[in-house]
């Protein structure tokens, strides 16, 4: 949580001092509630949380992580179940835990398409989640679209990368 | 020098936002010979128009700078105002004789060479703190008045009246609407390509008062602007939930405007400014809804299985155009405004994305994907008719200017994915990069201040 603070604090002091006109830029206030956790994705809670250690300890028990797909796909295909399979016997032998699935798209779409694609994507695998076993209501669905790459080229091995279903223990 | 003044006595009542004091020239459209700017082939043969500083009725010093330096820069950005439309070849203030403050409503037409039309204009401080900036417009060669215009600013909004200016000129040479004082809302972006640092950031047209409106901690996507001007709605991924939301322009205040669990997005409003199009998720189906700006239950308005999103209102209001993936790919539809008669209008090869409605109703622009390109393009606004404007790697969104006439777009970068803001004129000429201090992307035109 300090950490969190700390670079919540930075994050003002840049905005403070990004604007080079006379007037403060008005930028919107910030949230009223509590500070908000960093929504940049892929990445999930930090790997000294609680959280953090259990989704370290699921990418070290289960095959992978991450679930691929083909262009402007989102069918479940044979290495994409034998992943999700593995991921299934270990959430259903940690009954406690709750995962977020990220869906995400390659740069070579729009960018509201994308949103809606890696939507369906992140529910795709859910729904193969959910037929093995994992209850639904343990599984929250959040899509990136192609706003947070993995592989960082423009080439079809780099979007075969990001064209991807991402599985983080949250708690 | 008499009539001068009496043009002007009208202007004095009023200083809020741009007063605007129109003194109505001779009537010189339905006259032949009269100068025209013909904008469909005009770039071909930019006008010769020259544009020397405007003079002040007395050097006086204000909030803005003193008033020789504000004729000089507003003399400036009416050159810029025109240069950057292709179809004027301007000679502005570094590249004309002064001009007294007499000469303004007298132009000494014979003294002039190299040009075909002469703006002249002038500053002068006002006793209660406003400023009032003269635009005037003289065909050379006919040697007659083509505009007369004033404009009372408070000091703050003194860039505007130049803009109003240029806009007066333009729309008198060209028949065309005005766009020059408008805004732009945009994302402004920085970072690495895998976590791209993302604000909404507002400026003028021309690039001049940026100001940023978010401070970059969530994402935050496809800002656009209302059509009262009054509010700007966008998409956050504030406290992961990745939602619309909508910002007063007046109180700088915002809040979550559709409250729902289902990843919603792609907002974009209604002519009136009363209501807001967006797409929302649920279980991996995307649909088009439509929600008041004060909030609600919305109202669904597809409901084919598929991906609907982009939905954009026609001027009048009575339609939509969206795209979907119903048929396999991304394609355009247009529907009725109660989601009703949905039919589709594209059928080239490739995807149609991101459809936008023209402000004069009878074109749609659109983005439009294959063959390893992302282009700009407008098709009639029942289908056919397609034109493509631009040819690059990654040309997405298109945004309209008020008048209908420039489209606004983000190019994207082949590698570094980083993006910048371009125009192109409906001709497909005249593609122009739009300075901005970071990178750009997902741009908003603002329709035509008050």
């Amino acid at each position: 949580m300090s950490k969190m603070t700390t670079s919540l604090v930075l994050g003002l002091a840049l905005v403070a001092t990004a604007g080079c006109a006379k007037k403060r830029p008005p930028e919107l206030p910030p949230t009223p509630t509590e500070i908000a956790p960093p929504s940049d994705g892929s990445s999930g809670e930090s790997s000294d949380t609680l959280a953090g250690r259990l989704n370290e300890q699921f990418k070290r028990e289960v095959t992978s992580d991450t679930v691929h797909f083909a262009l402007d796909q989102y069918d479940i295909d044979s290495e994409a179940r034998s992943i999700l399979g593995s991921q299934a016997s270990w959430l259903v032998a940690h009954p406690e835990t709750r995962i977020t699935l990220e869906g995400h798209a390659d740069e070579r779409g729009t960018r509201e398409y994308n949103l809606g694609l890696g939507d369906r994507r992140a529910n795709a695998a859910k729904n193969y989640l959910a037929a093995r076993g994992v209850s639904a209501t343990r599984i929250t669905t959040i899509s990136y679209g192609k706003e947070r790459p993995l592989a960082l080229g423009s080439d079809e091995g780099s979007w075969a990368q990001n064209r991807r279903a991402v599985t983080i223990v949250i708690n | 020098m008499r009539s001068f003044k009496i043009a002007l006595a009208g202007l004095m009542a009023a200083s809020v936002g741009v007063a605007h004091a129109q003194v109505t020239p001779p009537a010189q459209d339905d006259q032949s010979g009269g100068l025209v700017v013909d904008v469909e082939g005009g770039m071909s043969a930019p006008l010769p128009i020259l544009i020397p500083a405007m003079p002040t009725s007395a050097v006086a010093s204000t909030p803005a700078g003193s008033t020789d330096e504000l004729g000089r820069k507003l003399a400036q950005i009416v050159d810029d105002d025109l240069r950057n439309t292709g179809l004027f070849k301007t000679a502005g203030p570094g590249a004309t004789r002064g001009i007294a403050y007499s000469e303004v409503a007298q132009p000494n037409y014979a003294g002039w060479s190299g040009g075909q039309a002469l703006v002249q204009g002038y500053v002068r401080a006002n006793g209660n703190g406003t400023l009032t900036i003269g635009c005037y417009l003289y065909d050379l060669a006919a040697q007659t008045e083509l505009v007369r215009q004033g404009f009372v600013v408070s000091p703050g909004d003194w860039r505007r009246a130049g803009h109003k200016c240029a806009d007066s000129i333009y729309a008198r040479l060209t028949g065309e609407g005005p766009y020059f004082d408008s805004q732009i809302v945009y994302v402004a972006e920085t970072g690495p390509k895998g976590k791209r640092r993302k604000q909404i950031a507002i400026m003028d047209q021309d690039g001049a008062n940026h100001r940023f409106l978010t401070n970059g901690q969530n994402i935050v996507l496809t800002p656009r602007m209302s059509p009262k001007q009054n509010a700007i709605v966008y998409m956050s991924y504030e406290n992961r939930r990745p939602s619309i939301w909508i910002y007063d322009m007046s109180a700088r205040t915002n809040r979550r405007l559709v409250d729902n669990v289902s990843q919603n997005f792609a907002p974009h409003f209604s002519p009136d400014g009363r209501s807001i199009l967006f797409s929302m998720s649920v279980a991996g189906n995307t649909d088009i809804y439509r929600i008041g700006t004060s909030g609600g239950q919305p109202q669904r308005l597809t409901n084919v299985p598929g991906i609907d999103t982009g939905g954009s209102y026609s001027p009048d209001g009575s339609k939509i155009v969206f795209e979907s993936d119903r048929g396999g790919t991304q394609q355009l539809y247009v529907m009725n405004a109660d989601g009703s008669n949905q039919k589709r209008i594209s059928f080239g090869g490739g995807r149609y994305a991101t459809p936008v409605w023209s402000p004069r109703g009878d074109l749609i622009a659109f983005t439009r994907t294959g063959g390893g390109a992302f282009r700009i393009g407008v098709m009639n606004s029942s289908g056919g008719g397609e034109k493509l404007l631009t040819s690059a790697w990654g040309d997405e969104a298109p945004s309209w200017s008020p008048n209908g006439r420039v489209l606004m777009f983000f190019r994207a970068a082949q590698g570094s994915g980083r993006p910048d803001l371009w125009s192109v004129d409906l001709t497909g000429v005249n593609a122009r990069k739009i300075p901005t201090p970071l990178d750009g992307s997902d741009p908003s035109w603002g329709p035509i201040r008050p």
